[in-house]
């Protein structure tokens, strides 16, 4: 176990360490002249020059590259033998074209945003997914079961940009129940976060709980007619047991694979969802920094969400391993 | 199951290929039916757009100020975004323009953009899948790798961030600006983060079929890999190529919808689902018609999509149940 953790982690990095190139070689060696962009309105040719030794973008590109993953595990200095000298400190992304300010401090700025998103609505949507999920499959062919599971094929069909502007407009615009979204922190006023994430939690929720709704509803079904269920039933266990100790468990493991999978993409931005609610998070940065072709935030935002996913997915297939017995792990 | 038939004196047994015995469960189903008929208005729509400019007079660029209400500058006169004889959904805040046609036009782009990037992405995760599953060892390493590493990439942030790197490129030698590099960028970036999908399900599948006895056969009597491949594994392969596709269109519409919307897409004037959508963000308090015709449309379309797709499956695969 530990030693297949071992090894799961040094093939994400090296994942991560090809991602990291590929986007770095995409943004640097195509014709978008980073140096130009970081200029500013009020730029010289003189300036231009200037910048590009102030950002070694006049040195080959993989030494650029090369220093741009020692900044990261240790940190460079920018300009290190003259007086203008700037260190930049372990996890080091660069300094932002627009604003000038580290991008790790911007990606640790805009964090709590998007995790408050990505918390608050993955708990609503396991919550209603499961729920509606294992009724639809305890009471399989009746009403509750096609109402909800007509329902969840419905809301896996709509679009976040859709209903994000159409609750806004209810609940907002129209019966003024809530105030317009946004983030405020947690810690200092608890009920205006909550308040103001109320839209955001329910619109994903409201999408997303549809494919766990359907997931578990399949998957307890077909666990159901398992030889394993009825040994159980035979033994005598109640119904309730059965149900949640046996069939849930194992119908779980294809829930924690989406699960994981969603949350990880979720916690690097949600991109669609901050941008519909106007939420200063990852996403929203993302956004604002291709559309200002700030590259160094636009390669740190990506390298952040592509390291979510990557531990999303280590996590996920530990996790099988006390899910299912029947994983083991080489 | 075709026992009584064939017990029948005097009906002559009939052999039955399974695409045959598919497309038999699918014209029973009415789930099916409804949704390739919802599909076929939208195709219906999209291809007679030009005949509705006709009918209506107008083209979907073209202002329309006087239906605009003067003292506000901007909201329609009416109610429901403007919905009268002439403009049957109504009109486009702030410049009158038809909605009808604007939607009727954004169903050409939206599917075409859509279709383009499914085939493609098709292509080439067939490709690959077969490659890597056919060869194995070393290239089916790499192949393989070479998937893991796409589908850890945030795809729509990357999407979004490699447009305009794209957009540049193709400028540079010389494409002209706009919509002509626009809409072959979004192709290639949406099967860029497509082709995985169905290389990883094809691979998959040519693994366990590249070691049956009609394949064995076929090697034996000196047929050439390329043979091997196309004509006696691809073959095989059809269904589950078939039910991918079919839950990839519209995977790939909200894609495009949501990378125009996002504003990395197709720009004004040409028209598209997501670009109405984006473009009624700021009036969606004031005029709400505007952001549901094209969201609802959009929720159609894929919903028929979905419900197809879901029947696709059912009918090739009989032991799925629903």
């Amino acid at each position: 176990m530990l030693k297949y953790t071992f090894r799961r982690i040094i093939s994400g990095t090296l994942v991560l360490g090809i991602v990291s190139a590929i986007v770095f070689a995409i943004f640097y060696i195509l014709p978008s002249d980073p140096a130009r962009l970081a200029c500013g309105k009020s730029c010289t040719p003189d300036l231009v020059a200037r910048i590009q030794v102030a950002l070694e973008l006049d040195q080959p590109l993989p030494i650029q590259y090369g220093r741009f993953i020692k900044g990261i595990f240790v940190g460079r200095t920018y300009l290190g033998n003259t007086d203008a000298s700037r260190e930049c400190g372990a996890p080091c992304l660069g300094y932002s074209y627009q604003t000038d300010l580290p991008v790790t401090e911007l990606l640790l700025d805009r964090l709590p945003a998007t995790l408050s998103i990505a918390v608050g609505a993955s708990i609503l949507w396991l919550l209603i997914g499961l729920s509606s999920g294992i009724i639809s499959a305890l009471r399989r062919g009746t009403w509750i079961d096609r109402t909800s599971q007509g329902f969840a094929l419905a809301a896996a069909s709509l679009q976040i940009y859709f209903v994000g502007l159409i609750l806004q407009f209810i609940f907002v615009d129209k019966l003024a129940w809530l105030p317009m979204p946004g983030y405020t922190s947690p810690f200092d006023y608890p009920m205006d976060w909550a308040k103001q994430m109320v839209l955001p939690w329910v619109t994903l929720a409201f999408l997303l709980s549809a494919i766990y709704s359907r997931l578990t509803r399949s998957g307890m079904i077909e666990t159901m007619g398992e030889d394993f269920v009825r040994t159980a039933r035979a033994k005598g266990l109640s119904s309730r047991d059965i149900n949640l100790k046996h069939v849930l468990r194992a119908a779980m493991t294809p829930i924690v694979t989406v699960f994981g999978l969603d949350l990880g993409s979720l916690l690097g931005g949600a991109v669609i969802t901050e941008y519909v609610f106007n939420i200063p998070g990852l996403g929203k940065l993302s956004t604002e920094a291709v559309t200002n072709l700030d590259l160094p935030v636009v390669t740190g935002t990506v390298l952040f969400a592509a390291f979510f996913i990557i531990t999303a997915n280590i996590v996920v297939d530990l996790l099988y391993s006390v899910l299912d017995p029947k994983v083991r792990l080489t | 199951m075709s026992k009584k038939a064939s017990l029948a004196v005097g009906a002559p047994i009939e052999g039955r290929s399974p695409a045959r015995m598919a497309w038999e469960r699918i014209k029973k189903d009415r789930t099916a039916k409804i949704s390739a008929f919802t599909i076929g208005i939208f195709a219906l729509l999209a291809l007679t757009a030009p005949i509705f400019t006709w009918i209506l007079h107008t083209s979907p660029d073209q202002f329309h100020p006087e239906t605009l209400d003067p003292s506000f500058g901007t909201n329609p006169i009416g109610k429901l975004g403007g919905i009268s004889a002439q403009h049957w959904f109504g009109v486009e805040p702030r410049t009158g323009r038809d909605v009808f046609l604007r939607f009727a036009y954004g169903a050409r782009t939206s599917l075409s953009i859509a279709l383009s990037a499914t085939a493609l992405a098709t292509i080439i995760g067939v490709l690959v899948g077969l490659t890597s599953g056919f060869y194995g060892k070393k290239i089916d390493l790499v192949l393989s790798r070479t998937m893991e590493i796409v589908l850890a990439f945030p795809s729509i942030l990357f999407a979004l961030a490699v447009t305009p790197v794209f957009e540049n490129l193709l400028e540079s030698w010389g494409v002209p600006t706009g919509n002509a590099t626009r809409i072959p960028v979004m192709i290639i970036v949406l099967s860029m983060f497509g082709w995985p999908y169905i290389a990883r399900i094809v691979r998959g599948q040519v693994i366990s079929i590249r070691e049956k006895e009609f394949v064995e056969a076929a090697r034996s009597i000196g047929a050439s890999r390329v043979h091997l491949v196309f004509r006696e594994i691809l073959p095989n392969l059809w269904a589950p190529i078939l039910v991918t596709v079919a839950l990839n269109i519209p995977t790939m519409i909200t894609s495009e919808a949501a990378l125009t919307f996002l504003g990395a897409g197709v720009i004004d004037p040409t028209s598209d689902w997501g670009a109405m959508l984006l473009a009624s963000v700021p009036f969606y308090s004031v005029d709400p018609t505007y952001t549901f015709i094209p969201g609802f449309g959009l929720f159609l379309l894929v919903l028929a999509f979905n419900l197809l797709g879901d029947s696709v499956r059912d009918a090739l695969d009989p032991r799925s149940s629903r």
